[in-house]
């Protein structure tokens, strides 16, 4: 295995170099001979399977893509430089939207990151809760995977199941935090609010409706034929090119390359856990598929443990400096009252300094990288969004496909834009 | 980060000197003054322990200090030691910065720093390389030859906060339109100052 063609700088790399600008120019200078074989082909950033406002520059001959350039940043809100002005008590706020079908992860890694810089230990409660929340959160965006790569390749019922499903954890997710999605919910120093009573029913529900509908998925998409032969040896890359281009997450695992944070470098409680880590062989779009599909029930099994094994305790530090005191003390102290105000209009002063806190999200390692220079907001909050930078591998999977593989690679890779452009 | 009190780790991080030891080894400006005490360099690189880190990634995380010049030497010579994943590349504009920065005594202070995150799979090991860049030559050598994956982290970079990566395959602007002037992560360029495209009604009553 080599990853001599990821290295490749010239016309022969999959990668299409090209500003707007020179592609603009294409067939203007009528000195130059214009190769009617090729075509540029925008396709995007509107565009129903390219998840969100991707865009991505075609070099096609024919209906083969030769080379590709994944253009982004139609949704850069520019959310590392709102981070600088928001405390750290609103920051998870602003990162639960990167990631949206996905928030909890980036609230995890921003709360990890901070709690290293405060050098602040979680209760094990609010560490048992964060990892349950986050699992299910692992389905709900595997789940929504699920419908959207069955409807881009053509199982367009398969996009209701999918959605049908998600919503059921979302469900949960509401009756726990209060919203559906954009939680706020993981915040530095434990969780929100508590799980409310009967959580356990209402999850080992969620769960006894998810595993029969699993083993359907399997008779509408994993033994047909048909959704075998469109994924089977499309897109396909190996390990070293995976390590090379920085992928993470189920596109490194599908090269068969073992590598999971969960595992690997066991933060919350996940040593405690029993769980396996699902690789592939192939490296192909099947792989990926199949990955995902067998990561729901990883994380199914992993939530029944946390059932049976979740402590009892607080679900927030009670450290007065970054947690607020109770509702019910306002109304009978105005200490409290000064207290609360202040944690939420001034926030809390952190020790200077950097951390880099990583968590494995449903694409990969999500990373966030925060330098405090001792007040209450970031100096600096960068996030490793596993999208963005799995998107690279896109113009490589691509290239020599056909353009409807194109489509089976782009929902394989699984990118949430929102991730990727920030 | 408090840099009087730092502590430096050795490869292995089982003991730690403190940083006092180090003050008088030169910092890594020049080829030839590399005979800083091995316990406190790596790769040519000053290496600090990473604060208030975890238990669970203790001693697996340090951080080494160099500068452009001596970067892409460290960045191979950990490539060729077994780093075999480039996770993150980022910057940091430090203009506004008015706590200690918790760099090595004697490390030259510059308003940028890029910040390289490497990880070694087979030992399960991180290393973040902290890179100073001068404002005047905001410039540094691309590392897309050691890890291709830095080619969109690079060009992030490059579109926020205007350093320039030399050799790289295509440095241009990533999430921020192809004409856009500025760099709107450095610390000198204001929240909020992009004037709004839409007119004033015509209309008001």
């Amino acid at each position: 295995m080599t990853a001599e063609r990821v290295l490749r700088r010239g016309h022969d790399s999959a990668v299409l170099r090209l500003s707007e600008a020179e592609a603009a120019e294409i067939g203007n200078d009528p000195d130059t001979p214009v190769d009617d074989e090729r075509v540029l082909l925008n396709m995007g950033p509107s565009h129903p399977s390219t998840h969100g406002v991707l865009r991505l520059m075609l070099e096609m001959e024919g209906e083969t893509v030769l080379r590709s350039k994944p253009v982004v940043g139609y949704l850069h809100t520019g959310m590392e430089k709102q981070a600088e002005q928001l405390t750290y008590l609103q920051g998870p706020t602003n990162v639960t939207r990167m990631d949206y079908a996905a928030p909890l992860f980036s609230e995890l890694a921003f709360s990890l990151a901070t709690e290293k810089l405060l050098e602040i230990e979680v209760p094990e409660r609010a560490t048992w809760i964060r990892m349950l929340m986050c699992e299910l959160n692992r389905m709900s965006s595997h789940l929504l995977f699920m419908a959207t790569n069955g409807m881009d390749l053509g199982a367009v019922g398969m996009m209701i199941y999918g959605w049908r499903e998600r919503e059921e954890v979302l469900r949960f997710f509401e009756m726990v935090t209060g919203l559906r999605m954009n939680h706020n919910y993981i915040r530095p120093g434990g969780v929100a609010a508590d799980l409310p009573d009967g959580w356990e029913d209402e999850v080992i529900r969620l769960l006894d409706i998810t595993a029969p509908r699993l083993d359907e998925y399997d008779v509408l998409m994993t033994g047909q034929p048909i959704w075998r032969e469109r994924l089977q040896g499309v897109g396909v890359l190996n390990s070293d090119e995976a390590l090379a281009l920085s992928a993470t997450g189920p596109l490194l695992r599908s090269t068969g390359y073992a590598w999971d944070l969960r595992r690997h470098e066991a933060y919350l409680a996940y040593d405690e856990i029993d769980f396996d880590v699902i690789v592939g062989t192939y490296g192909d779009c099947y792989d990926r598929y199949a990955i995902r599909l067998n990561e729901i029930r990883e994380s199914m099994k992993i939530v029944r443990q946390i059932i049976d094994k979740m402590p009892a305790g607080d679900y927030r530090v009670q450290d007065k400096k970054v947690t607020p005191p109770p509702r019910v003390r306002i109304d009978e102290s105005m200490e409290a009252l000064i207290h609360h105000f202040k944690i939420f209009t001034e926030g809390y002063k952190v020790p200077v300094g950097e951390a880099y806190a990583s968590v494995e999200s449903p694409r990969g390692e999500l990373g966030v990288y925060i330098v405090s220079d001792g007040t209450s907001t970031p100096y600096r909050m960068h996030v490793r969004g596993p999208s963005f930078i799995n998107l690279q591998t896109m113009p490589h999977l691509m290239k020599d496909g056909l353009i409807a593989d194109g489509v089976a690679i782009i929902s394989s890779v699984d990118p949430i834009m929102g991730e990727v452009d920030r | 980060m408090v840099s009087d009190e730092e502590t430096t780790a050795d490869e292995t991080a089982d003991e730690e000197t403190p940083a006092q030891n180090v003050d008088a080894e030169p910092t890594v400006d020049t080829d030839d003054d590399r005979s800083a005490a091995p316990s406190a360099e790596r790769y040519g690189a000053i290496v600090t322990d990473v604060q208030g880190s975890a238990a669970p990634s203790a001693g697996r995380e340090s951080v080494l200090h160099t500068d452009a010049e001596g970067y892409l030497e460290v960045a191979s010579a950990a490539q060729a030691d077994g780093f075999d994943q480039l996770i993150d590349l980022t910057a940091v504009d430090y203009l506004a910065f008015a706590a200690p920065r918790g760099l090595p005594q004697g490390h030259d202070e510059e308003r940028f720093e890029v910040v390289t995150a490497l990880i070694n799979h087979e030992s399960g090991e991180r290393i973040r390389i902290r890179v100073q860049v001068s404002a005047d030559e905001p410039a540094l050598p691309s590392v897309f030859d050691l890890w291709p994956g830095s080619e969109a982290l690079e060009r992030e970079v490059f579109d926020m906060f205007g350093i320039e990566f030399g050799d790289h395959p295509d440095m241009s602007r990533i999430l921020m339109p192809e004409d856009w002037i500025g760099f709107p992560l450095r610390k000198d360029y204001a929240v909020g100052s992009i004037p709004v495209q839409f007119k004033a009604a015509s209309n008001i009553r």
